[in-house]
């Protein structure tokens, strides 16, 4: 076995660096390439699930064919879905020490200090590697107090209840397309509960990673945070750069109850031929708090619009977006703001860089429904655009049907002034010293809010995809 | 015997090499100039110096008065290397060294600084991270990209050290570059980043414009003292304050593009109280001109 160095990893612009790829020969079980009824059984069966999920399996694939593409958003006219690889398992079991998982899969979670930063900064972390999770870890007191940390495959045959409860219910497979397509095919993902009044004091991780070329990779995650607990679940997702597609294409369904605090961080760093459309949503009862922080960095193409209902009176709900385009990337992103009910507060942070002709579009929405009187929204787009090549557009919705709310929206494009390189310079500083100090500082404003250790990494990811940019 | 020779030669080699090393710093002790020579500057297709000369010695402070669209901030800004400030003719020159073939940031490094006339906002970027970035470039010129910079600590101590010398609040470090700064403010952190890189050559661009009496006051007394044998100074000024506090051992006079007069501090006094008329009497042919640009820009 060998871990051999994609080559046509793209040194030149960015240098995206988790492009290798590990050898697929000693795999567990990969499916034939294609998507049909057939497939979907073959899975379920494969899962040792119970009758209603194949079930629900088979009627997503029904929703999946009916609806149409969307022909909004980004490019998807290339995608193919009869060319991807539905199911791939790497290794037949989770592992609960590291020392076990297969050393070629190991390998690479070392290379991208999954481990390391377990031992430093993680209460638990689950790894996924193609369609499963590969090892998982939850620190003993919190396992005691009642947390639940675990795979969605085994949450399905451990805790069927409290499964079926949630499961499916914010986002249906009719909702979407992509929702209905991972509805059909999902394996893995993650599942959380946090008992009333438990906080976890660090967070939890999952590791997303791509290897096989052409793969799809559709986890599933839910998560319910009960009465006056909270949670920080962070995730990161890489994949080799290969010449062709992969596709990613995630559901993931959060409850948070009355006085619960939720914050979602994800650092989606995928190699550029990956297609990311992934569909979030979280749901917010009385005096709740939900946050998605949300950094897109990598993909060919990211359609991620992460939602949250406000259901009750005092609930909040925040989203931070950061987005970097760069050349042959798209990210179309943003947030979704629905108030249900009376004194909700919502506020959405979008920065947006693009450069070597990348796009970034924000997409976002402020409904208020009928009755939910005496809102508050406030709704902040920035967007800094590199060079001449590169492109930013705004597509802000809203829908109000009450008239006593408050409602804000400020949009700002802006380039990297000369006056400002030149300010920089007269101080020193390099060009691209200068450039990266600016662009560093654009985005400050949510870095800041993230724990420090991901502050680093996405300054160090930043900076990365701003070496060399500069001529 | 032969031990001896070898001792002796071996002792004066050693003093030789002593004495080589005594000249060589001397000669980087030696007192730099900065030369300006026939300068000529356009900026579009509008040309605006035309064959400026100037000599500026560290240790020297220079006024440089004239009226309004005269070419001063125009001289400042292609002496650091603005990009839309083209130089068409004439030299700069530090020690031999040709300047205008520097970008502004090796201009920089090579010991030259600008405070600018209206400093620019970096929203994101805290005056202690973007000063700890520039001082490092500035003090070890050769540092690459990506090499580790001056260690925090060592730099906290002279940024705090340096503010309680200005008189400044240490809550600036941790403001972001310029954002939300008064006007006044903006002015004081040109002066504190004048203070923290030392420059051999200094220029300041109006710095005392747009401040109230007491605002001027304190960039004038925060000037006066970090300008001294190590630093020739270039004061472009409307006004006289400033070179209360910084008597001028030359003043020189711009019209239409050129130095039309250099004369001592007297000259910067009497150009306060009566204007540039006089001037304009003394060089009718830059007045005619002078008359004419201002005819095109309207």
């Amino acid at each position: 076995m060998s871990t051999d160095i994609a080559d046509n990893t793209d040194v030149g612009v960015g240098a995206y660096q988790y492009g290798f790829h590990d050898s697929t020969d000693n795999y567990a079980f990969t499916s034939r390439k294609g998507l049909d009824a057939e497939m979907v059984s073959q899975i379920s069966e494969m899962k040792g699930e119970p009758d209603w999920m194949r079930e629900f399996r088979l009627r997503s694939l029904e929703i999946f064919d009916q609806k149409p593409m969307p022909n909004w958003g980004g490019d998807l006219s290339h995608l193919d879905f009869q060319d991807i690889y539905y199911y791939v398992k790497a290794s037949d079991h989770q592992e609960k020490s590291w020392d076990d998982v297969p050393e070629e899969i190991r390998k690479t979670y070392d290379r991208l200090g999954i481990p390391e930063a377990e031992k430093k900064y993680l209460s638990g972390v689950k790894a996924q590697y193609e369609s499963e999770v590969v090892y998982g870890s939850l620190d003993g007191d919190l396992a005691k107090l009642g947390v639940i940390f675990t795979d969605t495959v085994s949450a399905l045959r451990d805790h069927p209840e409290l499964f079926r409860k949630y499961f499916g219910t914010l986002i249906p497979p009719s909702d979407n397309k992509f929702a209905a397509l991972n509805s059909a095919v999902w394996s893995g993902g993650s599942f959380i509960y946090i008992p009333p009044g438990v906080n976890l004091e660090f967070p939890l991780q999952a590791y997303f990673r791509i290897n096989t070329e052409n793969m799809g990779q559709f986890e599933r995650t839910l998560i319910i945070v009960d009465e006056g607990a909270s949670l920080h679940y962070v995730e990161g997702c890489t994949a080799p750069t290969y010449s062709s597609d992969s596709l990613h294409s995630a559901v993931v369904e959060i409850v948070v109850n009355k006085g619960g605090r939720c914050r979602y961080t994800t650092i989606q760093n995928w190699s550029n031929n990956v297609y990311n459309l992934v569909t979030k949503r979280a749901m917010v009862y009385q005096d709740g708090l939900m946050e998605w922080i949300d950094g897109n960095l990598g993909s060919r193409l990211t359609m991620k619009y992460p939602a949250i209902y406000l259901m009750e009176p005092g609930a909040r709900g925040e989203t931070l977006s950061i987005a970097f385009a760069s050349k042959d990337q798209h990210q179309d992103a943003g947030a979704k703001m629905v108030h249900c009910a009376p004194n909700t507060t919502s506020r959405i942070i979008s920065k947006s860089i693009t450069k070597d002709g990348g796009r970034a579009s924000y997409r976002g929405l402020v409904k208020v429904e009928k009755g939910a009187v005496n809102c508050k929204s406030n709704v902040i787009c920035d967007a800094l655009i590199l060079d001449p090549q590169s492109q930013s557009d705004t597509y802000p919705y809203i829908e109000i049907e009450e008239s006593d709310v408050t409602i804000e929206h400020e949009a700002s494009v802006s380039k990297i002034a000369e006056e400002q390189l030149l300010y920089l310079m007269s101080r020193g500083l390099t060009e691209s010293e200068a450039s990266a100090m600016i662009v560093t500082g654009f985005v400050e404003p949510l870095i800041k809010e993230l724990p420090m250790e991901y502050a680093v990494e996405m300054n160090r990811l930043i900076e990365l995809q701003m070496e060399g940019s500069v001529g | 015997m032969r031990e001896i020779v070898v001792e002796v030669i071996a002792r004066v080699v050693d003093d030789l090499l002593r004495l080589r090393k005594h000249l060589v710093e001397a000669d980087f002790e030696m007192n730099s100039k900065l030369k300006i020579e026939n300068l000529h500057v356009q900026v579009g297709e509008t040309p605006i110096l035309k064959g400026v000369h100037l000599e500026i010695s560290q240790g020297e402070i220079h006024a440089l008065m004239g009226p309004n669209g005269s070419g001063k901030s125009t001289l400042a800004y292609a002496l650091m290397g603005h990009p839309k400030y083209v130089v068409t003719q004439g030299s700069i020159d530090i020690d031999g060294i040709d300047v205008n073939e520097l970008d502004p940031c090796q201009r920089a490094r090579l010991g030259m600084f600008l405070a600018f006339q209206y400093p620019v906002t970096i929203p994101g970027v805290k005056v202690a991270d973007f000063l700890r970035h520039a001082i490092t470039n500035v003090r070890t010129p050769d540092r690459k990209e990506g090499e580790p910079l001056m260690p925090m600590k060592e730099f906290r101590i002279e940024l705090r050290d340096t503010m309680k010398q200005l008189n400044m609040d240490p809550e600036f470090a941790r403001r972001y570059l310029n954002d939300g700064f008064s006007g006044g403010e903006k002015k004081r952190m040109e002066i504190l980043q004048l203070a923290m890189l030392k420059p051999r050559f200094a220029l300041l661009d109006e710095t005392d414009s747009g401040l109230d009496s007491d605002a001027v006051r304190v960039v004038s007394e925060g000037l006066a003292k970090l300008s001294g044998p190590d630093m020739g100074v270039l004061i472009i000024t409307h006004h006289e304050r400033l070179l209360e506090y910084n008597i001028p051992n030359y003043t020189h006079v711009m019209l239409a593009g050129k130095i039309v007069e250099t004369g001592d501090a007297s000259l910067a006094h009497d150009l306060h109280a009566n204007g540039y008329a006089e001037v304009r009497k003394r060089h009718p042919e830059e007045a005619a001109q002078e008359q004419k640009q201002q005819e095109a820009t309207v």
